[in-house]
């Protein structure tokens, strides 16, 4: 075979690589959006799930279980979050305990979802007595996403030109007056992303939940409530009810939210790459 | 100054806290797993817990093999789908596609990402079940479970293995083409063994996805804990044992669960080392012939 059929014949394979890949997204999407659209309406958004076999309701309870997860999940993670991250591209020394910190962190956020369940399942539902609630569901996630905040914040942190510190220093700036005036304005909308993308995983993930949150269909009153969030609430639609037209409308609900979450994403980190640039 | 010089104090303290306090609730996960795992496998014994055949909790019998067979299968069945299909994508971000053809795929493998797990699970349960149920079995079976996991693993061996290809110097291509090579030639030849430390981590980072993937899998694979003998045979993975059962379990059976959780954490331990290693390496600058 020639050297430019070769060419050919790989080139096939390559665009259909890509074919395929396409194919699967627009299929899911188109699939999940076609069946459940039609079923979507302001009712359905607006009464909560009756129970049962068939699956009757709507999702409003668990609309509001993930965002009360959601608001409760970033409000816990912020904080050490970003501040592990500053640490660790601003404070710590290059020495052996700091890159096994960071080798931990890389380790920690390939660990299974469901592993961090049991550790939740295990101190929070049943050591301190959290019970399955909200609030173990979120601790549980805290512990899920510090892994990825922290590093997405360090690298956005580190991805700030060095000039722009030695700039501030140079004018009598303390060092937490550069980190704070200069260095963070500058990386804030890679840090944003990290957040976003995390709000992203509190809306898909189901397994650590599934073993920490209880899954109770009513409306969480307080922390300490059991919940589901529409993920969860998708899951328990196909386990126990043969409602598939319901859990079909949940997972299209899911699909806008995440293509909006990801234009988001795009968006800022765009922005961010251009302010690295010395854009506007 | 003074008050400047409290405020940095008072700054770098708060900071050192906040990534203590990380730190230390990453340290309780290793070590809580493991103290909860200990005392069953101590009463099962390592060698009935990771070779036995059986997993009957109500005869005390506890052995993970079912298990960890199910997990490599469909671990496998996927890898096998998902490495040809992308590393061809990869390269066609990377090197072929004309720009607004990588503006419209790679927003797409991003929103593959995204896609929560359990929606995967019902796509998988309403469309491909049925399909395999024609060939054979109830449809609930490691092969509807690879071809579930296939699409989830996707987008990390795509995106990974795109990066590494980027990372290669224009002037490997570049000395390739004038020696007379062709485009394809010099992709083959120069810049995927150039990118092979990144190629590797990709595979090894989209194999970890595919081994802690949990609802998706409960969704298609059946949960019979049988070790599989055919691609349509039902089977059960070692995620989708813990989630199945550790709601009702108790005394050893749930130490055996946690047990099962430290058998996947060391999984992803040994999978994640190899790949930040490969990573580390990144682009090879010698032997490259």
């Amino acid at each position: 075979m020639s050297a430019k059929t070769e060419q050919r014949v790989a080139k096939v394979f390559i665009w259909g690589g890509g074919a395929i890949t396409v194919t699967i997204l627009i299929g899911i999407v188109l699939y999940v959006l076609i069946q459940g659209l039609p079923v979507i309406n302001i009712e359905f958004l607006t009464t909560p799930p009756q129970g049962g076999l068939t699956g009757e309701g709507g999702i409003s309870t668990a609309i509001v279980g993930t965002l009360y997860l959601l608001g409760i999940t970033l409000a816990i993670l912020v904080v050490p979050g970003i501040g592990a991250g500053i640490y660790l591209a601003e404070y710590a020394r290059d020495n052996r305990l700091t890159r096994a910190v960071r080798y931990a962190v890389e380790v920690l956020a390939g660990v299974p979802s469901i592993v961090f369940g049991l550790f939740g399942f295990a101190l929070f539902v049943t050591a301190l007595h959290f019970n399955f609630s909200i609030l173990s569901g979120a601790l549980t996630l805290v512990c899920l996403l510090l892994p990825t905040l922290i590093r997405t914040t360090e690298e956005s942190i580190r991805a700030v030109p060095r000039s722009y510190r030695e700039a501030s220093l140079a004018m009598g700036a303390s060092k937490w007056q550069t980190i704070v005036r200069v260095v963070l304005p500058a990386a804030l909308p890679g840090i944003m992303t990290g957040v976003i993308l995390c709000a992203g995983r509190i809306v898909e993930e189901t397994a650590c939940l599934y073993v920490t949150m209880g899954g109770s269909s009513g409306m969480p009153t307080s922390l300490l409530s059991p919940g589901r969030t529409l993920s969860l609430h998708l899951y328990y639609l196909v386990s126990d009810t043969r409602a598939f037209d319901k859990a079909m409308a949940t997972g299209a609900v899911l699909i806008v939210i995440i293509i909006i979450v990801n234009a988001l994403t795009n968006w800022l980190s765009h922005r961010f790459v251009v302010k690295m640039r010395g854009g506007k | 100054m003074i008050r400047h010089v409290v405020i940095d104090r008072t700054a770098k303290t708060v900071v050192i806290i906040c990534a203590s306090v990380s730190f230390v609730v990453l340290g309780a996960i290793f070590f809580f797993t493991f103290r909860e795992g200990l005392p069953g496998v101590q009463e099962i014994g390592l060698a009935n817990f990771l070779f036995g055949t059986q997993w009957r909790p109500g005869q005390e019998l506890f052995g993970i093999l079912p298990m960890t067979v199910g997990s490599l299968l469909v671990t496998f069945g996927s890898m096998a789908l998902a490495i040809p299909i992308g590393i061809a994508c990869a390269i066609l971000l990377a090197e072929v596609a004309p720009y607004r053809v990588t503006r419209m795929i790679r927003p797409a493998v991003e929103v593959l990402v995204g896609i929560p797990s359990v929606v995967y699970g019902l796509v998988g349960l309403l469309v491909i079940v049925p399909r395999v149920r024609e060939i054979g079995g109830s449809g609930f079976s490691i092969l509807a479970a690879s071809l579930v996991l296939m699409a989830m693993v996707l987008p990390t061996v795509i995106s990974i293995t795109e990066d590494s290809l980027r990372a290669v110097p224009k002037g490997y291509k570049e000395a390739a083409l004038a020696l007379g090579s062709t485009h394809w030639q010099a992709i083959w030849k120069v810049m995927i063994p150039a990118a092979r430390n990144g190629i590797v981590a990709a595979i090894i980072l989209g194999m970890g996805r595919a081994v802690g993937e949990t609802m998706a899998m409960i969704m298609v694979i059946g949960n019979s804990v049988i070790i599989p003998t055919s691609p349509l045979s039902q089977a059960r993975t070692l995620t989708g044992n813990i989630a199945v059962e550790i709601m009702y379990a108790a005394g050893t059976h749930r130490s055996a669960l946690f047990a099962t959780g430290v058998v996947l954490f060391l999984i992803i331990l040994v999978l994640n080392s190899v790949a930040v290693y490969a990573l580390r390496k990144g682009v090879k600058t010698s032997g490259v012939s």
